[in-house]
């Protein structure tokens, strides 16, 4: 069977266990969806920094570091994939995973192209995004967390 | 209206086609007709002229070599010789024999006493001094007479001669046998009702007509309109027959040779042709009708189905882009709904994180809120679903390979179908074997088949009735079956249900999109899509997908 369920199960208890917190940036022009994640990630321990657009996403990556950004897809100033073809050349190692209400197969494709390492569509599962979150932070973070 | 219009055209093309094939045609039958026509009577009339030149020149020669040998007999021998009846007798013999046709010879003195007689009759005792010819004869010297009773009370005519010695003048007569002449005219008798005779100038008889006519009677025919040389005429008969007459003046213009003919009987090959070429041209008219009327008629039908055919592409069309439309919109929509579903998750979410908190586990409603909570969750999820289906309506992008578990989109479809089968009295049953393979292929395209194919079948059963979705598999296919108990489908349409736009649900209930958007979805992925119906027993669609082992991540 997949692998799937049998990381389900891994991370919860894994999730305790973490010994320094994932730094992570969330991005979307929905204030309160963004609000809302950043708190639920901050009570399970994550270090949330909040962007409501592309710029002051790029701005925030430029001060601090980070193990993981999850960036919406359509926004008004700057949309996902702007942001995600300069990240590209700034912080070409930071995984990017795209979580968008905009469920065209296309945008999809296309910000798996320029480095998206996954995607999710709104309205999610909150334990899946957790779950998708930690994978990923798994298989990247091994080599960053020197 | 349509049809009035193209009854319209119909019309006129027919009208027109037959005018334009019928003026040249009838054009055409009659100038030949009156070419023929002309051709034909004028060589009639050539042909009756020329006998008539033919016969009066052997006439004339009839009469001239009867008058010549009279003259050299009369140059040859004396008044006193001829006198003697027996020397009469042998000069009688003679030119009977040389030339023959004539009855008697005579002599007579200038008296008109005859003086030796040798013929048939006993006419030695009479005197012609008071008859019209000895005054002719004595006057010009040869007298050819006209036919005349005579002594003998029997028509005749005679050639006289006059001679003149020393001092006496004498007339050597012979009277012409009129059998031996008559029978000469007759030889240019032709047909059936041709005629030959002779007229004098005042239009007597001199000869006997074939068909009543008494000789010596007066003729209907006016001599005068017979001109030089030989002249034709056509004129109408006592009868009421139309009749061709040739007429050419011999004996220096005192007898008319007149040559008849019964016009209708040479007409009548004139009036054959004339049958047949109307029939040919009737006929021709009658096929040029069909023939304008039936290939009119089918360019018509045909025209009528382009037109019908065209009618419905565009009808199409106008369709198919109001999809695209809605299409379009329906993604729109989908994100501006989702984004709030998303973050009314969220907050819920968040809601349900905080009642983890010390402070709410001693709250007396803390499993109403929990419950509360649940249930806006699970409403988010519905309207999710409802976005997504709708999203995936919208969606027709190329297919893209995932791992795709059959029996999963299977639950989900039924998912999504089951409150709408359950208000019906359907139930579902899933009889899908559970060691389906997992399979590469497009997840929510395969689930947009089997939400077309059990939609379909939800509603072909209506109300009270159950739907199978059984499933097979071997190593290069798997086969699923939606099987309903409805109405089936009858064999006549069978074929067309995989056409788009085709559907026999109420206006407003079905786009007839489902079944030809799942047919190219099938295609695409490599599959078939095939249907069995009986009418009153149900429909089943079975699936055929291809296995492709997905590959290994």
């Amino acid at each position: 069977m997949n692998t799937k369920p049998n990381s389900t199960e891994a991370v919860r208890p894994g999730s305790a266990k973490q010994p320094d917190s994932i730094r992570l940036l969330i991005v979307d022009d929905e204030k309160d969806f963004v609000n809302v994640i950043a708190k639920r990630l901050s009570k399970r321990n994550f270090e949330v920094t909040k962007a409501f657009s592309g710029p002051e996403a790029l701005r925030a990556i430029r001060k601090a570091d980070f193990d993981i950004a999850v960036i919406d897809l359509k926004m008004e100033e700057m949309d996902g994939i702007e942001v995600l073809k300069i990240l590209g050349k700034m912080a070409p190692e930071l995984p990017v995973i795209i979580l968008t209400g905009h469920g065209s197969g296309a945008a999809l494709e296309e910000a798996i192209h320029y480095g998206a390492v996954e995607y999710l569509a709104k309205p999610c599962d909150f334990e899946e995004l957790f779950d998708k979150i930690k994978e990923v932070c798994a298989k990247t973070g091994g080599k960053k967390n020197v | 209206m349509k049809r009035r219009l193209y009854a319209n055209l119909q019309r006129k093309i027919i009208f027109i086609t037959l005018l334009v094939s019928f003026i040249p045609l009838i054009l055409l039958g009659v100038t030949i007709y009156y070419q023929f026509a002309q051709v034909f009577k004028s060589k009639i009339e050539e042909q009756i002229a020329y006998r008539a030149r033919v016969q009066s020149n052997a006439i004339e020669l009839f009469l001239k070599e009867r008058t010549s040998i009279l003259l050299a007999m009369a140059d040859a021998y004396t008044f006193d010789f001829l006198s003697d009846k027996k020397n009469l007798e042998k000069i009688f013999q003679i030119v009977n024999n040389r030339v023959g046709g004539l009855i008697d010879l005579g002599i007579i003195d200038s008296s008109g006493r005859h003086v030796a007689y040798v013929g048939p009759y006993d006419l030695i005792k009479v005197n012609y001094y008071s008859e019209p010819w000895f005054r002719e004869v004595e006057s010009k010297g040869v007298y050819v007479s006209d036919v005349f009773m005579g002594y003998r009370r029997v028509p005749h005519f005679i050639i006289a001669l006059q001679r003149q010695e020393t001092n006496k003048r004498w007339i050597l007569r012979a009277t012409v046998d009129s059998d031996v002449f008559e029978g000469l005219v007759r030889t240019a008798q032709v047909g059936k009702t041709g005629d030959a005779f002779i007229l004098n100038k005042a239009g007597f008889y001199q000869t006997h007509m074939r068909f009543g006519g008494e000789i010596l009677s007066k003729s209907d025919l006016d001599t005068t309109i017979f001109g030089e040389g030989t002249s034709v005429i056509e004129k109408v008969n006592a009868n009421g027959k139309k009749v061709l007459y040739a007429g050419r003046w011999l004996k220096k213009n005192n007898w008319l040779l007149v040559i008849s003919q019964d016009a209708a009987e040479e007409m009548t090959r004139l009036f054959n042709t004339k049958q047949m070429e109307i029939i040919i041209i009737t006929a021709g008219c009658i096929l040029i009708i069909f023939t304008t009327i039936f290939t009119t008629h089918m360019t018509i039908k045909r025209l009528e189905n382009y037109d019908r055919k065209m009618n419905e592409l565009n009808a199409q069309l106008v369709h198919s882009d109001k999809l695209a439309a809605l299409g379009k919109m329906a993604a729109g929509v989908a994100h501006e709904i989702n984004n709030p579903l998303a973050v009314i998750a969220e907050k819920t979410g968040w809601m349900e994180d905080l009642l983890t908190e010390e402070e709410f586990q001693n709250s007396q409603n803390l499993e109403e809120y929990k419950k509360s909570l649940h249930k806006i969750e699970e409403h988010v999820e519905r309207a999710r679903k409802v976005i997504h289906g709708m999203l995936g309506f919208a969606r027709r992008m190329e297919p893209h390979l995932e791992d795709v578990d059959i029996n999963k989109v299977i639950n989900e479809t039924i998912t999504f179908l089951e409150s709408y089968a359950r208000t019906n009295n359907i139930s579902i049953i899933n009889e899908l074997s559970s060691d389906l393979p997992i399979i590469a292929s497009d997840h929510s395209q395969i689930q947009q088949v089997f939400l077309n194919l059990l939609t379909n079948a939800i509603d072909a059963v209506g109300k009270d009735g159950t739907v199978h979705i059984s499933g097979l598999s071997n190593n290069s296919e798997i086969a699923v079956s939606v099987r309903d108990n409805g109405p089936g489908i009858p064999k006549e349409r069978q074929a067309k249900v995989f056409e788009p736009f085709f559907t026999t649900k109420k206006s407003g209930k079905g786009t007839g999109l489902g079944l030809s958007v799942s047919y190219n979805i099938v295609r695409n992925l490599g599959g078939t899509i095939t249907l069995e119906s009986e009418e009153g027993k149900g429909t089943t669609f079975t699936v055929n997908l291809p296995v492709v082992i997905p590959e290994k991540k």
